[in-house]
């Protein structure tokens, strides 16, 4: 469960990226973040992530409250939260079987069972005949999928994706959105982050629309 | 499982850059080789000088009126002191026997009107450390019926105080170059941080904690440190190899049967720990202050 109540965020210099935003996502629920550029999406969701602190207010994420957690606690919520970038972020020196069992390897499995599961992660996304490919050979769709397998092999309650498909066509956007879909329906909770609020709408999921900051009914 | 591949990930670091790994481990090398290689052959010069002084002795030389009593109390305080390995008493006549056996000083002793020499105890002290030896000549001295207690002092204690300045220059020596070697590891695992900055911050986006990203740094510094020092042992023995041809001819010269011996096992075990420890350090310092720089945005 994700719990937003009064959060502001101001970063150094004054800007206010998100005003008193206050919402609830229940766990297991889908939701789409949608608004114009710079609207705060991306700082709503490195909120969930703990990659950023609230100003005031607080977030609540599975149970633990973001603001006041130490820093060594962070790594462990964040194993459970798996993240999907725009830019994939995937390590360009490390085969794609090996990026996906990046995670695995932090949490401390066992190099047969992680192999397993890296397996079946890569398979989900379609690219189970490409783990010894290094990302610079796959294409950008392919490169996204990566990084999708990548967030959802330690098997996380939580997958947030920021603009997963802003930079790919519209079929693939649609196979990608498909995907977030079905993990959605084995219980895992999706929040994603996109400028086309149309999607949402397809897909009768949950809409937060933001709009400088703030969040509009 | 961690420190395991860890290790694995270190020792595929090296093979990527076999030839900067290498000169980065030859700096260490060297550097340690010269605090490495004085001290061991400051250790070869203590032997040296051990077998041109042979084994240090006192003689006690006691008062010309000192009567067979007064020899039994020294001989008994000497057998109960611990400090003393064995000791010989010489009385006057037994000395003045053997003196006229010696080549032509016979008839200069026939000459004499009355024994000359004194009784002397000789001693060899069970310590060989110079203050030992120098307190226990200072004791001797005070008992009665002892004129002198002498030692060749001026000699060990020249020869002590030049191996003292020595020791203290391996020290300083190794200390400065110890910072050195934490310089160096520090520097280059910086770069190893600086060039690894995407996976640290994927790293820790996906939930790898500080001790995680912290650790395959650690081993990094702390085996180029140990292969440093790997080096470092090498180098000290090709010198010696190197030197003992000449060492030998000149030890030939003065009848000494010396050459230079090499390290031993305690001293290169010594040697790697402390390079591996010091690599450790740079490495630990480096990681503590870049890591915190490197948080995902």
């Amino acid at each position: 469960m994700i719990s937003f109540s009064q959060v502001s965020k101001r970063f150094p210099g004054g800007f206010e990226a998100l005003r008193e935003v206050t919402f609830t996502i229940e766990a297991g629920e889908m939701a789409f973040v949608t608004g114009h550029s710079g609207a705060g999406k991306s700082t709503l969701l490195k909120l969930i992530a703990a990659i950023e602190t609230p100003s005031s207010g607080s977030v609540v994420v599975n149970g633990q409250n973001i603001g006041k957690m130490s820093r060594a606690a962070v790594p462990y919520l964040r194993r459970n939260v798996g993240l999907v970038f725009q830019d994939h972020k995937l390590l360009f020196n490390r085969t794609a079987f090996e990026n996906v069992m990046l995670p695995l390897h932090i949490a401390g499995f066992e190099p047969t069972e992680g192999a397993k599961r890296v397996r079946a992660a890569l398979d989900k996304v379609g690219l189970l005949n490409r783990e010894k490919a290094f990302p610079v050979a796959l294409s950008g769709g392919e490169q996204q999928r990566l990084c999708i397998a990548r967030a959802i092999v330690n098997r996380p309650s939580i997958l947030l994706a920021d603009e997963p498909t802003g930079n790919l066509d519209a079929n693939y956007a649609h196979d990608i959105l498909e995907m977030f879909k079905s993990f959605n329906q084995v219980g895992v909770t999706i929040v994603i982050a996109t400028p086309d609020p149309s999607a949402a709408r397809d897909w009768n999921a949950r809409l937060l629309t933001l709009d400088h900051g703030v969040l509009t009914p | 499982m961690h420190h395991r591949q860890a290790v694995a990930l270190v020792l595929r670091q090296f093979a990527r850059a076999p030839v900067a790994t290498f000169l980065t481990m030859l700096v260490i090398g060297v550097s340690l080789s010269l605090p490495a290689g004085l001290y061991s052959l400051l250790k070869n010069v203590n032997e040296l000088a051990r077998m041109a002084r042979g084994e240090p002795q006192i003689t006690l030389v006691l008062a010309a009126n000192a009567n067979s009593g007064a020899i039994d109390e020294i001989r008994s305080h000497l057998k109960n002191r611990g400090d003393i390995a064995e000791f010989r008493f010489i009385s006057r006549d037994q000395a003045l026997q053997e003196l006229s056996k010696n080549a032509g000083l016979g008839d200069i002793t026939a000459g004499l009107e009355k024994n000359p020499l004194p009784d002397i105890f000789t001693i060899r002290p069970a310590h060989r450390e110079v203050e030992s030896i120098v307190r226990l000549q200072q004791e001797l001295q005070a008992l009665p019926k002892v004129d002198a207690a002498l030692l060749d002092e001026a000699w060990v204690k020249r020869l002590e105080a030049l191996l003292g300045l020595g020791q203290k220059a391996v020290l300083i020596l190794a200390m400065l170059l110890g910072f050195a070697l934490v310089a160096i590891t520090g520097n280059t695992i910086r770069l190893q941080i600086l060039s690894a900055r995407d996976e640290i911050e994927v790293s820790k986006l996906i939930g790898a904690t500080d001790p995680f990203v912290r650790r395959p740094f650690l081993y990094h510094g702390a085996l180029q440190g140990l292969c440093g020092g790997i080096l470092a042992w090498a180098i000290v023995v090709a010198t010696f190899q190197l030197l003992n041809g000449n060492v030998r001819i000149l030890a030939d010269l003065y009848s000494l049967n010396f050459h230079l011996t090499i390290p031993d096992a305690q001293d290169i075990l010594g040697l790697l720990l402390f390079a591996a420890l010091l690599g450790w350090l740079g490495a630990y310092l480096s990681v503590g202050r870049h890591l915190r720089e490197i948080e995902p945005r």
